[in-house]
């Protein structure tokens, strides 16, 4: 009784938090889909791929990711290779400034993005000057500020991913090599190198990631090479559309992908070394015998699933036509606008029944609100400017999604008001 | 001895800060000699073996290695090979490739190095395992691959830091003669540091104890075990009873000690300190356990030592006898076992006999510790 109620908690927890954690996601992928202009999963209109091929078509947001692409490559070959240097020097400093020097490298983490992005600017600004150069100068590049305003911060987180491999190092590797003839570069390139291989590769993914989703010490120093956030950003400033969505879902679907991907790769390489550790000399020396991919391998599972599901996707995308459907909604809301204002038309009327026969009984002295009320309503309340509205917002949908005033005056609040 | 290169350590002192870690070390190492440096741990043998392959330069002295300086020569010069104590085999390399790393250094073909390792693996009878990685192997194995990488950098001398400390008894055993065979075979220098006494006596051609960075005695295993220079030396190597007490007499190379608690012995002075002890000195004379033969009670003399014997053990090869001398002092004697009847004498006294060439009197000075 107690733990089987302990057991449902547990997975409402679980529900919940997973909820919380994946929800936004899986519902702006949704929109995504959806032929409503502005992003919303309800209603429900109708399945449209058009998103992506306005995603695609926005040529800002295009230029964004390549600048967005072009500063993350820069800034993963800077953060790593500073981010070794800095771990390397870890490992051999003196052991009484090992402390300091690691809070030192540290805090570029703990100082807002900010911050670092305002005195990248001005420093870089200051050398700029001081070397005599214009505003047009290489230093005063936004590729090149950026790569350096982010590269300050994330080479330190690429440090702490390099030092815990580091600490697993063992230094007699090196001293080996060099007893056995190679040079300090050989020893670092054929020994130690390979050894911190899948800890680089892990500091430039986030590195990358790092780079690509900053906002705040960007935003000061892209210069005339506005990133993808910075684009997006200033995209939602003048109202968002599904295309941004779109976007977002095919992070979240390249995410996924490789994720995927990587643990499939790892649990591959687990069972091969499990089979290795059981093969006899002889299956060595011949071939290895390997497993099937998919033995035991949930993850490449998943993965050939998600491709399937991917293909799938792309398939109907190029087969699908939603014009059907998109028209079928559009006449259904033309039908719905033009009931909404014969219902208004017959509301109106009453309401003028009633006053004339108000009008009527206290007599022509209090003849004046009528023109008042009907300008303090402007002409929302005229039947031929709402018939007007309506037929626009119909006919606006397919050839301007984004224009929230596309459905006219029914959804507007203050039409809406005057239902009461 | 085949004419290999020599290894020279004149006037050697290494510090750390104010520690001293080899104070004046002299050794001549001869060429193609198996030389063993013994000692606990901390007492600086690694530290002349790191001087010697290079990672370290010596503060004051020289070492030279066929005779030349190898001042300011990195280790990546020097003709040595150095076996890690941790083995430091490359672990992300097959094992091929990490025995004939030397030569991808140098640039050779794949074919070549493919050819050298298969040799090389056959010589340490690992044929055909080239392809696994060094997790693969087990203990013994990976201590021959250490071997043969090293061995294929073509040394002139080897170095190898307490490689066998790692394995269990049997491995280790087995390899001692292992690396004897393979040291003869290759006909090169080989240095070793060893804290193991059976190790550095089973295999050496000459033995160096060293304690606290001083060496305390060079020469070959049995000198070492039976004339010990310094009492750290007679009670380091091998079992040993200890006997302290004053010079009462001095005739020729024979002491009579006066001992504090089992009467007056006498002694043989070994042999770096034959007229150097005169009455009244300080002195530690050395029983070795098997050098005692139990007398019939009674006898009494300068060579006999009553006890009482507090218990017995059989090890197999032999009985051991824990007694307890006069005042309390504990005297292990081992009898070797021949198949006869042994008598249990446990509370007995028993008076023990030792002839005065087994019992060595050196100048009273620091034990090793148990």
């Amino acid at each position: 009784m107690n733990t089987s109620f302990l057991r449902i908690s547990i997975w409402v927890y679980l529900a919940i938090f997973f909820a919380y954690l994946l929800g936004p996601l899986v519902i702006m992928s949704v929109t995504a889909f959806n032929s409503s202009g502005f992003p919303r999963m309800s209603p429900w209109e109708c399945l449209t791929f058009q998103w992506f091929g306005e995603l695609f078509q926005d040529q800002r947001i295009l230029n964004g990711i390549k600048n967005s692409l072009i500063i993350g490559a820069g800034t993963v070959a800077l953060s790593v290779a500073m981010g070794l240097a800095g771990a390397l020097m870890l490992t051999q400093i003196w052991p009484k400034l090992r402390a300091t020097y690691y809070t030192i490298i540290i805090a570029p983490i703990l100082i807002p993005g900010v911050v670092l992005g305002i005195s990248t600017l001005v420093f870089w600004d200051r050398i700029n000057r001081m070397l005599g150069l214009g505003a047009d100068s290489f230093l005063s590049n936004g590729i090149f500020l950026t790569v350096i305003g982010q590269s300050t911060f994330i080479a330190s987180y690429c440090m702490l991913v390099l030092v815990a491999r580091l600490q697993r190092y063992d230094m007699a590797l090196t001293e080996a090599a060099l007893d056995l003839g190679a040079t300090h570069a050989q020893a670092f390139r054929k020994i130690m190198l390979p050894f911190m291989r899948p800890a680089i590769a892990s500091a430039a993914v986030l590195a990358f990631l790092a780079s690509f989703e900053n906002y705040n010490t960007t935003t000061f120093t892209f210069g005339e090479y506005p990133t993808l956030t910075i684009e997006l950003a200033q995209k939602v400033r003048y109202g968002i559309t599904p295309a941004i969505s779109a976007l977002a879902f095919i992070i979240v679907a390249l995410t996924v992908f490789f994720a995927l991907l990587n643990e499939a790769k790892l649990k591959r390489q687990e069972l091969v070394a499990a089979a290795r550790k059981e093969a006899t000399v002889e299956e060595l020396a011949g071939k290895i015998k390997l497993p099937s991919f998919f033995a035991g391998n949930m993850a490449a599972v998943l993965l050939v699933v998600f491709a399937v599901a991917t293909i799938t996707v792309v398939g109907t995308a190029t087969a699908y036509n939603p014009a059907q459907c998109i028209a079928d909604v559009r006449e259904q809301k033309q039908l719905e606008a033009e009931q909404r204002i014969q219902e208004l038309r017959k509301q109106r009327e009453e309401r003028r029944k009633q006053q004339e026969a108000q009008e009527a009984e206290q007599g022509e002295a209090q003849s004046a609100p009528k023109p008042s009320n009907n300008s303090g309503f402007g002409n929302v309340f005229a039947p031929n400017s709402l018939g007007g509205d309506g037929d626009d917002g119909a006919s606006d949908t397919e050839s301007e999604p984004s224009n929230n005033s596309g459905f006219g005056g029914v959804f507007d609040p203050n039409s809406l008001q005057s239902d009461q | 001895m085949s004419a290999g290169v020599g290894v020279d350590l004149e006037n050697l002192w290494i510090r750390f800060g104010d520690f001293v870690a080899v104070r004046d070390a002299n050794v001549n190492i001869n060429g193609g000699e198996f030389f063993s440096f013994l000692g606990p741990s901390g007492c600086g043998k690694t530290t002349i073996l790191r001087a010697v392959s290079g990672f370290l330069d010596p503060s004051e002295g020289n070492v030279l290695i066929g005779g030349k300086n190898m001042k300011g020569i990195g280790p990546n010069k020097r003709p040595t090979a150095l076996i890690f104590q941790n083995l430091a085999l490359f672990p992300l390399m097959k094992i091929w490739e990490n025995i004939t790393f030397s030569m991808e250094i140098k640039g050779a073909s794949a074919a070549q190095r493919r050819k050298r390792a298969d040799e090389l693996l056959d010589m340490i009878a690992l044929p055909g395992q080239g392809d696994k990685l060094p997790s693969e192997l087990s203990g013994g194995q990976r201590q021959r691959v250490a071997i043969a990488r090293a061995l294929c950098a073509e040394p002139d001398v080897l170095l190898l830091d307490e490689p066998l400390s790692a394995l269990d008894l049997k491995l280790r055993q087995h390899m001692r003669t292992e690396l004897r065979e393979i040291q003869q075979r290759v006909g090169i220098t080989f240095i070793y540091i060893t804290h193991d006494q059976g190790e550095a006596l089973t295999m050496s051609d000459s033995i160096a104890v060293m304690r606290a960075g001083v060496i305390d005695q060079i020469a070959d295993g049995k000198t070492i075990y039976n004339d010990p220079n310094t009492a750290f030396a007679a009670s380091f190597v091998g079992e040993n009873n200890v006997f302290r007490g004053k010079v009462k007499k001095v005739m020729d190379n024979e002491v009579l000690i006066s001992t504090n608690r089992s009467g007056d012995l006498v002694a043989r002075v070994s042999t770096a300190n034959q007229g150097k002890m005169s009455e009244g000195d300080a002195a530690m004379m050395f029983i070795r356990p098997e050098a005692f033969t139990i007398a019939p009670t009674g006898a009494a003399g300068d060579h006999f030592v009553t006890a009482r014997v507090n218990h017995e053990e059989f090890e197999g090869n032999a009985f051991n006898i824990f007694t307890e001398g006069e005042g309390g002092k504990e005297i292990k004697v081992s009898i070797p076992n021949h198949g006869q009847s042994f008598e249990d004498h446990t509370g007995q006294n028993i008076t023990l006999e030792y002839e005065t060439r087994n019992a060595v009197a050196v100048p009273a000075g620091e034990l090793a510790a148990e």
